[in-house]
């Protein structure tokens, strides 16, 4: 009887629990756009959460502001560099890793993972030292640039990446090469032309998420770069740190910061939770 | 037909990138924690230094404390998440209408940029401006204010990890939970078994791989939050949510300590490995001991 009950029950109780607990997840994010659409002066006094009048002058003055347009571009720049070059260098590494008969493959494959789980504040100091002192003995700049930073994430979104699209290469039939080969085919165009079509859905989603992985990368970030590769996560961190407590307009930037998060939960929504456990849990 | 040569020319960029951007560091880091190496120091040059960083380490009350903290924060925010998300995870497994529009908005915390994350809190938290101190003081009377207290902060950026990863939890059991077979539960419906044995008996002895595989991951992440705590606190009041990685940050940045800062990400490093691995032991052998009783 008991359980009957419940069921019949079941619907409403759960939308309104389910409503509660979107509230609490939303309101934080909310509370920030609040803010972003307020001037200094609505800020005073009691918190409101109503915008009665649309406050434009946070973002104008963000995204008319020369740093903020260097960082933002920056980061788009080192985003999508960086998932282009992954993506590319996955498909091939996992290509090889499922077609052919490597030695030690599978440990190659395991070791690569662990490039992504230490702890990143470990490698601060060597990296900046490097950065900084050893890689610049051979003529290599890479402190403060923007190839230093698109290098770098590949660490840890090439395992990721490898990790992913691993499954998917796997699960393209072999037959499908062997009859390209007969047909005179050669490993380049086998890879092109039969691999990289089928494997366009798994690409895409691989490619997404190493973006976002990248776009939303601070501590590196944050200490391998001083002026001319500052990305918009940094720049975000300097109106607390640097600035002082501008609210309005640092509400305003994390809100852009934001925006293509929103993005990729529309697009790759599905595939979040495996791309966050490196491919452990399939939805 | 296909020359292993071949592979290997694939693999060759991205085994070379690993190789300079991650072995190469962890080598020379290595290296320095056996030096003495200080731009502030008399002697600013490096010099080798035997284990003297490793035995400060263990006297060092700043970097022990650290650790302590660290530790308190990944086992009180991993532990709510895993109950909670345990939950939700429940909760998702019926069906009603919006689910799908239920679970997206669960899942945008996890795309949000942590440091990002870390400023959505600041704006709640801040005195004067966020609701979470004006109402607390205006309907409890509580003095709510994590730039002063200790125990305050700490839990803020406890709760605000669970806002942020407990959706991963969530959708990782949810995933788990979906795929478990059907006759057990049936089975155990029929032998007359209540909701308590059923989940004690059944469901948890299932699910382990799967929660095994979420405090691993969470732990893993919890135990090198840096982002959005700096973001937040910036590791205070005084050094109360200076978590290991922002210690290490400071020993190395704002100190120039170098050869000390490199022994203690060595340690810290072994420490995580360490901690993850007894983590993962200890959990599947007291599972099998009770099997055997």
């Amino acid at each position: 009887m008991r359980h009957f009950r419940r069921k019949a029950s079941g619907p409403l109780v759960a939308i309104v629990f389910w409503t509660v607990a979107s509230l609490i997840t939303l309101f934080p994010v909310y509370w920030m756009f609040a803010v972003s659409a307020k001037s200094r002066v609505q800020l005073f006094g009691s918190p409101s959460f109503l915008i009665s009048s649309f406050f434009t002058e946070n973002y104008l003055s963000t995204l008319s502001d020369p740093a903020f347009q260097r960082y933002m571009t920056n980061s788009i720049v080192i985003a999508t560099s960086n998932a282009l070059l992954v993506t590319a260098l996955a498909l091939l590494a996992t290509y090889a890793l499922s077609r052919y008969k490597l030695p030690g493959k599978e440990n190659l494959f395991f070791w690569t993972i662990t490039n992504r789980m230490a702890p990143p504040a470990v490698f601060l100091l060597p990296l900046f030292l490097l950065y900084t002192q050893v890689f610049v003995v051979a003529d290599v700049k890479l402190f403060d640039t923007k190839i230093g930073l698109i290098l770098l994430y590949c660490v840890f979104n090439l395992p990721f990446a490898i990790w992913t699209l691993r499954g998917v290469i796997d699960g393209i039939p072999k037959e499908l090469d062997e009859a390209a080969f007969v047909d005179g085919a050669n490993t380049w165009q086998v890879l092109t032309q039969v691999i990289l079509p089928l494997a366009k859905p798994g690409l895409a989603v691989t490619g997404i998420l190493t973006w976002v992985f990248a776009w939303n990368e601070y501590l590196f970030a944050a200490t391998l770069t001083s002026v001319n590769a500052r990305t918009i996560t940094t720049g975000l961190a300097e109106f607390v740190t640097v600035t002082g407590t501008n609210w309005g307009r640092m509400a305003a930037t994390a809100m852009l910061t934001l925006v293509p998060a929103l993005l990729v939960l529309g697009l790759a929504q599905r595939h979040i939770v495996a791309g966050l456990t490196f491919g452990a849990v399939k939805e | 037909m296909r020359s292993n040569s071949v592979g290997w020319l694939f693999l060759a960029p991205t085994l070379l990138i690993l190789f300079i951007f991650g072995v190469v560091p962890f080598l020379y880091v290595l290296v320095i924690g056996f030096t003495q190496w200080n731009s502030f120091a008399a002697n600013p040059d490096m010099q080798f230094a035997g284990v003297e960083n490793f035995r400060r380490l263990v006297f060092d009350d700043q970097f022990l404390y650290s650790l302590w903290l660290t530790l308190k924060f990944a086992f009180f925010a991993v532990v709510s998440e895993i109950v909670l998300g345990y939950f939700l995870a429940q909760l998702f497994m019926r069906d009603f209408p919006g689910k799908g529009f239920f679970r997206t908005i669960h899942t945008l915390p996890l795309v949000i940029a942590p440091i990002a994350v870390g400023a959505t809190w600041r704006l709640l938290t801040v005195p004067g401006l966020g609701p979470l101190p004006y109402y607390l003081n205006r309907w409890f009377g509580y003095d709510f204010n994590i730039s002063r207290y200790i125990d305050q902060a700490f839990f803020t950026t406890v709760v605000m990890d669970v806002w942020h990863w407990t959706p991963l939890v969530t959708l990782t059991l949810l995933a788990a939970l979906s795929s478990l077979p059907k006759e057990p539960f049936e089975q155990a419906q029929i032998d007359g078994a209540n909701r308590f044995q059923i989940f004690w008996h059944i469901t948890l002895p299932l699910l382990k791989p799967a929660i095994l595989a979420t405090v691993f991951i969470r732990m893993m992440d919890a135990l090198r939050t840096v982002d959005e705590v700096w973001m937040l606190t910036g590791g205070g009041p005084g050094a109360a949510t200076r978590y290991i990685g922002l210690h290490i940050w400071r020993v190395v940045f704002p100190k120039t300590d170098y050869g000390y800062g490199s022994a203690m990400s060595l340690i810290t490093l072994y420490l995580t490995i360490v901690m993850c691995w007894m983590l993962y032991a200890g959990l599947v052998a007291r599972r099998e001991l009770k099997r055997v009783d």
